[in-house]
């Protein structure tokens, strides 16, 4: 096909502005930085300040003092159990609801959004009422020598709890994305279930697995409110990280506190960053999906 | 046989969606599903392949008798409209899928195996993308491996959703001859669903004509098509006038015009009737040629490839007439927007009673 031929006589079309204002625009811009600022990086600095306040020497100590230790064993056992909990119990209800249909579904699919609306000590609450030693299911649990409030087990319950949407959450628009023509290809082939799951099901939402594992993880570290009810705070026993630093903090030990703190805070640079490395991963093989 | 299904019925709520369906099919025919969207066509496909479960009925493929079996021991190759395709594994491990996931003992060696797959990918012409992913590929490209993969398995039926719908027009009809002579070659039997009438005619060996569960009419395409059982048959395989009257001592009334009614409906005295015409055999020229023809005036023309469509207002018939004329035809007679012309109606097809369409 020829040129098409570029007319000298008629001048260039006048460009339309097509975005805002210069103005407006460097008034948000400015805007984004305040808050950012205000809200997320001079936090940030105060917390290292401060933890850093009275020296490395210091520092170190808080982190390394037995207790230190102790709440960051429990919290890291509290991610391990329900993090992979949550994986299972994700996976399972994801592939229920998008795979199968049953009475109750759209019920259940709202319901797991409860954990997020409910506020987390209430969580603890309900666990306390359920469980708690004056229950007669808690007395009964107690008589057969199982501890679950004010210890481990109720820790970790409070905390899947908490988390428990995350996974589900990040499947179900992407199983439901990809509908369940892969499964019946597979099985009109002769593939047995777990054939099925494992070789087709599950590397199509890998990804998207990962992802929500990171997230329920971070979470898990970070949870407060339902375990603080649960936990009875003992130190070097049922003192998960944040609790830890709340009891420094209580007892004006400032530079201890943002020194764990700190602990907590590196724990989610790392999630942020594993997680930007993801979203770039699932760009990439976005053509996968 | 190849496939035989006994009184197979479903029910999805309040819904029927096969009722008391039964067909036979020989070994090594390709047969055409066909109707409209709903009629349960894809559903009856799925019930073959045990991916829906027949509420009663029994489904007998190569004389075994499956109804009862798992999909996974049915062993008929499926293929999807929409490929269905694994994205994440590869062509060649696509079509190797379902020699892989054989138990232990049935499984082929890993050479075979290669063997067998090149050889399926040499037969769709895609043996050039054994690495690719299915993302690589285009729609015609992708539902050649979904067939492959289909075959891999050596089932006792082949069964296709709609395989061509989600394709281009032309890829399509590249794809439907291509298949024709697959299936000359590999014989296996084969039902294909659509609802496109010219893939049908085209490609099968018989037509199955199905509309609300139940099966209109079975034959050749020939048969089907130049006798159609009933008018919901005719009116779906291909364009068509329809005319609502009345016969009358031997006459069909078409409006204030009448024509001779078929032989078979001679002796009716009265009755409500349907007249069908098919546009392409309605005569058009610009002079009388018998006191029959009917006087209209061109409203409207329409280019349809080779052929020249006409919407014809008639004295004394309600509706406007559908005509085709070969574009030859058309030049020879000098046919335009508005020029008078007599139309002659010769081939009618005329059924009884009261049908909706």
């Amino acid at each position: 096909m020829p040129e098409p031929e570029i007319s000298q006589d008629h001048p260039p079309v006048v460009k339309k502005r097509i975005s805002d204002p210069r103005s407006i625009q460097i008034l948000l811009i400015g805007l984004t930085y305040l808050f950012f600022i205000g809200f997320i990086f001079l936090p940030l600095g105060l917390v290292f300040s401060q933890a850093f306040g009275k020296g490395w020497s210091f520092y170190l100590e808080a982190i390394r003092e037995p207790y230190a230790i102790e709440a960051v064993k429990l919290t890291l056992l509290t991610v391990a159990i329900v993090v992979p909990v949550n994986a299972v119990f994700g996976v399972t209800a994801a592939w229920a609801i998008t795979k199968f249909n049953f009475r109750g579904k759209s019920t259940l699919k709202s319901l797991l959004d409860l954990p997020f609306a409910v506020s987390p000590v209430i969580a603890g609450l309900i666990f306390v009422l359920l469980v708690g030693s004056r229950t007669p299911f808690g007395s009964w649990l107690g008589e057969h020598g199982i501890k679950i409030i004010f210890s481990t087990p109720g820790i970790i319950i409070a905390t899947i709890f908490v988390t428990f949407p995350f996974i589900a959450r990040e499947l179900i628009p992407l199983m439901e994305a990809q509908g369940r023509d892969e499964e019946e290809a597979a099985l009109t082939l002769g593939a047995k279930g777990w054939q099925i799951f494992s070789k087709i099901t599950l590397p199509n939402i890998r990804w998207g697995l990962l992802y929500g594992m990171i997230l329920c993880g971070a979470r898990s570290i970070g949870e407060f409110g339902a375990v603080s009810v649960v936990s009875g705070h003992i130190r070097g026993q049922t003192n998960t990280i944040p609790l830890h630093v709340e009891i420094l903090y209580s007892e004006y030990n400032f530079t201890a506190s943002f020194a764990v703190a700190s602990l907590l805070v590196f724990l989610a640079l790392l999630t942020v960053v594993i997680k930007s490395g993801m979203e770039k991963h699932f760009q990439k093989n976005s053509f996968h999906l | 046989m190849g496939i035989e299904l006994q009184n197979i019925n479903k029910t999805f709520g309040d819904y029927k969606a096969i009722d008391n369906l039964s067909l036979n099919i020989p070994s090594g025919d390709l047969i055409a599903l066909l109707g409209p969207s709903g009629c349960g066509k894809t559903t009856l496909l799925r019930i073959i392949a045990g991916l829906e479960l027949a509420d009663s009925g029994k489904i007998i493929l190569e004389n075994k008798d499956t109804t009862n079996l798992p999909p996974r021991e049915k062993n008929v190759g499926f293929v999807f409209q929409h490929y269905a395709l694994f994205r994440r594994l590869t062509v060649f491990e696509n079509v190797a899928f379902g020699l892989k996931v054989l138990p232990f003992k049935e499984r082929p060696a890993r050479k075979e195996i290669r063997e067998r797959v090149e050889h399926l990918l040499t037969l769709v012409q895609m043996d050039w993308a054994l690495d690719r992913f299915p993302s690589q590929l285009s729609g015609g490209q992708r539902q050649r491996v979904a067939l492959a993969r289909a075959l891999a398995v050596n089932p006792r039926v082949l069964l296709l959703d709609e395989p061509f719908s989600a394709l281009d027009a032309k890829v399509r009809q590249e794809l439907r001859r291509w298949l024709r002579k697959l299936h000359d070659e590999i014989h296996v039997t084969s039902i294909f669903v659509t609802h496109d009438q010219e893939e049908a005619l085209e490609l099968a060996d018989k037509i199955v004509v199905i509309n609300k569960g139940r099966i209109e009419q079975q034959g050749t395409p020939q048969e089907v098509y130049d006798h159609p059982a009933n008018a919901f048959v005719y009116n779906f395989l291909g364009n068509v006038n329809v005319f609502h009257g009345r016969i009358h001592n031997g006459k069909v009334s078409l409006g204030a015009h009448t024509v001779d009614a078929p032989d078979d409906l001679k002796n009716v005295e009265e009755k409500t009737s349907q007249t069908f015409v098919r546009p392409h055999e309605i005569g058009i020229s610009r002079i009388r040629s018998n006191n029959n023809d009917l006087e209209g005036t061109i409203r409207e023309v329409r280019l349809q490839g080779g052929q020249i469509g006409l919407n014809i207002e008639c004295q004394g018939i309600e509706c406007p007439i559908e005509a085709e004329v070969p574009r030859e035809l058309f030049n020879n007679l000098q046919l335009a927007k508005g020029v008078q012309v007599f139309v002659a109606i010769n081939r009618v097809r005329v059924f009884t009673g009261d049908y909706e369409i």
